[in-house]
């Protein structure tokens, strides 16, 4: 089977469905003749045509703006945001247009929309090429909005994205475009070629939007993390010998449920990592989601509880929670819920870690 | 001399209390601008972004190279159907002051632009208008009673009372969703053009904006696009003075004319009398058939008057004289075509006032039908449970479950 890194996973889903259907085309700033700065559709205006993939004007809301009059007249629109840190003046045409259509027109007009952007931090970006805006999407109505963790998963989630008739925003994960990253910035990168998930067959496969995925089993607790943080939270379980069940969400909207709460009955604790802004990240979501799943579970309610003793690192926000007493009353009102332990000295990562803050007044 | 730096903010020429000057506003007399080939070099015709295409001069004749391109019959059929859009307006201005809906938004004195424009598409072309173009609706024959449940929000609403009073849709009237939020649509337009040329087909655009909205980033977004891609559309500004109650000197800042922002981007790009039918069909068909023709974008600058307050949240007398639009030099768009019609001999002003008492039942008629599926506050309401459909082509679980907890 082929190996590909993330790039080449993602430049091969845009040629797959580029030569499955006429309709697809693929633009955005320095994406036809160059192929992208990160290279993800190189060779695809050699292959397809100007017509179908081209340079655009330096101009976000031109990009998305006119890929929606495009997904409006009946094509399949895949565009690129050179950094997910640039969508910003493309927001009003993603949020009061793209994900509206169908709804404010009842059907009359839909727009089968993907936004493509590398997010995220770890390649010393500074902080206009770091950012994690998920959570300015997740909010949206209309929109889906996507995380692949590997290559495999990109190519088969891009290409269900692109598939999709509602608009997907899919965001890269930019540290993770060359090889998985485990957390540890002074050690060299391992390759994608020497990775299971490296692994790409050629042609069509689809990963359906909504499915998420366990990365490792285990029973001591259930970790939701998505995008870089699944690698990171690898390599915390391994390193810290933590039996934990990995989840990758790969979809944070719609979010797989189903798979979440037969983690969270089967271990009885949940965490959630994500690389974004700790306040109204998608976390407070997935958190929220997840009680509403313990409240449900019989058996969780009869558990002991206890503070999670190990810790979570990052710059960047990280949140963590546990469900400790019985059911019902109590530890939400006073704390929120949410709990934070704090990182023990002995842990590599805790320099880096985020005082703790006062949930109860800040949030 | 003091060095000291002064803000210019510039101020309409009068305010209420004053006295109404349009001397400021340099008419062309009709028939003396040119009608250039379709395929003109865009730099021979720089002049006209800042003259004025007219056909019907003051006497009501029709004059110059643009006259000629509608027959009797086809004059005929827009007078009625601007007096149908100035009917139609008038019994839902009523209705909202009777609490039958909460909001509407007329389009008295503009009537000429959408329907004139409407007439020189093709059916498969798409319109991305801006609230005020109620007449491509009409002119199209969407059905009036569909407008009206719309804007009553009833059970019968086309769009399930989601959208505000007037944000129609109709993708087979060539009608784009309404956003509200402005000039949006303008680069959607461009991009919906573009899509035509990609799959070389023969579908144009005509995209819409106020004078007002033109300083908003998507309308160069627009531009730029247009432009570089040579999008077969037809990018249309409506200039009506004011926007709510800003004058159109703070949108348009030092550029001279609207139509003047094209010449930068290299686009043709005209100057045209709003409010005269003639003018606005002929200079229409010229940007049309430029599009079709792979010739690429044309900008035109309608030139009009907002006659009416901006919507029914909106009183103009406190911001601009009422005398205003009287003093208009252009006049009522749907008197000058009378007028050309009786000196053609097609017309006769009892003629008009029986047509003018048509109109006015027919609209009745289709209110009290629309009425019978029910008002903003009588009558059965869309159901909640049509909040969540269409946000996603298949309902997602959390909105599922949403929509149980609502109990629906």
């Amino acid at each position: 089977m082929p190996r590909m890194t993330m790039i080449e996973a993602i430049r091969d889903a845009h040629a797959v469905k580029m030569a499955e259907d006429d309709d697809v085309v693929v633009f955005g700033e320095d994406v036809g003749y160059f192929g992208g700065v990160f290279r993800c559709t190189a060779g695809l205006q050699e292959r397809f045509g100007k017509n179908r993939c081209f340079d655009a004007p330096i101009n976000e809301s031109g990009i998305v703006g006119t890929a929606i009059g495009m997904a409006a007249f009946g094509l399949r629109p895949v565009v690129e945001m050179q950094f997910a840190d640039y969508v910003y003046p493309a927001y009003d045409q993603i949020v009061s247009e793209a994900a509206r259509l169908r709804y404010r027109s009842a059907g009359d007009f839909t727009c089968p929309l993907v936004v493509r952007m590398p997010t995220g931090g770890g390649i010393f970006g500074g902080q206009t090429h770091s950012q994690s805006p998920e959570a300015l999407f997740t909010h949206v109505s209309g929109l889906k909005t996507v995380v692949p963790s590997n290559p495999y998963d990109a190519k088969g989630l891009l290409i269900s994205a692109i598939e999709d008739n509602d608009p997907v925003i899919f965001l890269e994960p930019k540290r993770l475009y060359n090889g998985p990253f485990d957390g540890d910035h002074d050690k060299p990168v391992t390759p994608w070629s020497k990775h299971p998930l490296g692994e790409v067959p050629e042609g069509r496969y689809a990963i359906p939007l909504g499915k998420a995925a366990i990365r490792r089993e285990g029973s001591a607790l259930t970790v939701l993390a998505y995008g870089t943080m699944v690698h990171v939270a690898e390599a915390a379980a391994a390193a810290l010998g933590i039996d934990a069940e990995i989840v990758d969400l790969r979809t944070l909207v719609p979010l797989d449920m189903e798979t979440i709460e037969t983690s969270v009955r089967k271990t009885g604790r949940c965490l959630v990592v994500h690389e974004a802004t700790l306040t109204s990240g998608f976390g407070a979501e997935a958190r929220r989601r997840r009680r509403r799943c313990l409240l449900l579970s019989p058996r969780i309610a009869d558990r002991p509880g206890g503070r999670l003793g190990y810790p979570l690192s990052a710059r960047t926000g990280v949140g963590l929670f546990s469900r400790p007493g019985p059911c019902g009353r109590g530890d939400e009102a006073r704390d929120g819920g949410l709990r934070w332990a704090p990182s023990p000295s002995n842990s590599p990562m805790s320099a880096k870690a985020s005082p703790r803050p006062n949930l109860s007044n800040g949030m | 001399m003091s060095g000291r730096l002064r803000l210019h903010v510039p101020e309409p020429e009068v305010r209420p209390g004053g006295t109404p000057d349009f001397s400021g506003v340099k008419i062309a007399r009709a028939g003396t601008v040119r009608r250039p080939p379709v395929d003109v070099d865009p730099a021979e015709i720089r002049d006209m972004a800042y003259s004025i295409v007219r056909v019907l001069n003051r006497a009501g004749e029709a004059v110059g190279e643009w006259a000629g391109t509608l027959t009797d019959e086809e004059l005929l059929a827009g007078l009625k159907t601007m007096m149908r859009v100035r009917a139609f307006d008038r019994r839902m201005l009523m209705a909202q002051r009777q609490g039958k809906t909460s909001f509407y938004m007329q389009c008295l004195g503009e009537e000429a632009i959408a329907c004139a424009f409407r007439k020189a598409l093709e059916p498969g072309d798409m319109n991305f208008p801006t609230y005020r173009q109620q007449g491509l609706l009409i002119a199209d024959d969407y059905p009036l009673v569909d407008m009206m449940c719309q804007i009553y929000s009833n059970r019968r609403d086309p769009l399930k009372g989601r959208q505000l009073p007037v944000m129609y849709s109709s993708r087979k009237h060539g009608f784009f969703s309404i956003s509200g939020n402005l000039a949006t649509q303008f680069v959607q337009g461009v991009g919906w053009a573009m899509a035509s040329a990609i799959k070389g087909g023969d579908r144009i655009a005509a995209v819409w904006i106020g004078d007002g909205s033109t300083a908003e980033s998507d309308f160069h977004s627009g531009m730029v696009f247009a432009s570089t891609y040579k999008a077969p559309v037809v990018l249309n500004i409506v200039n009506n003075q004011w926007a709510i109650s800003t004058f159109q000197g703070i949108a348009k800042g030092g550029s001279g004319t609207f139509a003047a922002r094209g010449l930068g981007f290299g686009i043709p790009s005209l100057r045209v009398d709003g409010n005269d039918y003639l003018a606005v069909h002929a200079a229409a068909k010229w940007a049309v058939e430029r599009a079709r023709s792979n010739l690429g974008p044309t900008l035109i600058e309608w030139v009009t008057y907002r006659a009416a307050a901006h919507s029914t949240s909106d009183d103009p007398s406190a911001y601009r004289p009422k005398e205003e639009t009287d003093a208009w030099p252009l006049g009522d768009p749907i008197k000058r075509l009378k007028n050309h019609l009786i000196l053609r001999g097609a017309w006769s002003e009892e003629r008009h006032v029986q047509s003018e008492a048509e109109v006015d039942a027919e609209i009745l008629a289709a209110q009290k039908e629309a009425e019978s599926h029910g008002t903003l506050h009588t009558g059965p309401k869309p159901s909640v449970r049509d909040m969540f459909e269409d946000v996603y082509e298949v309902m997602p679980d959390h909105l599922r479950r949403q929509r149980q907890e609502a109990g629906y």
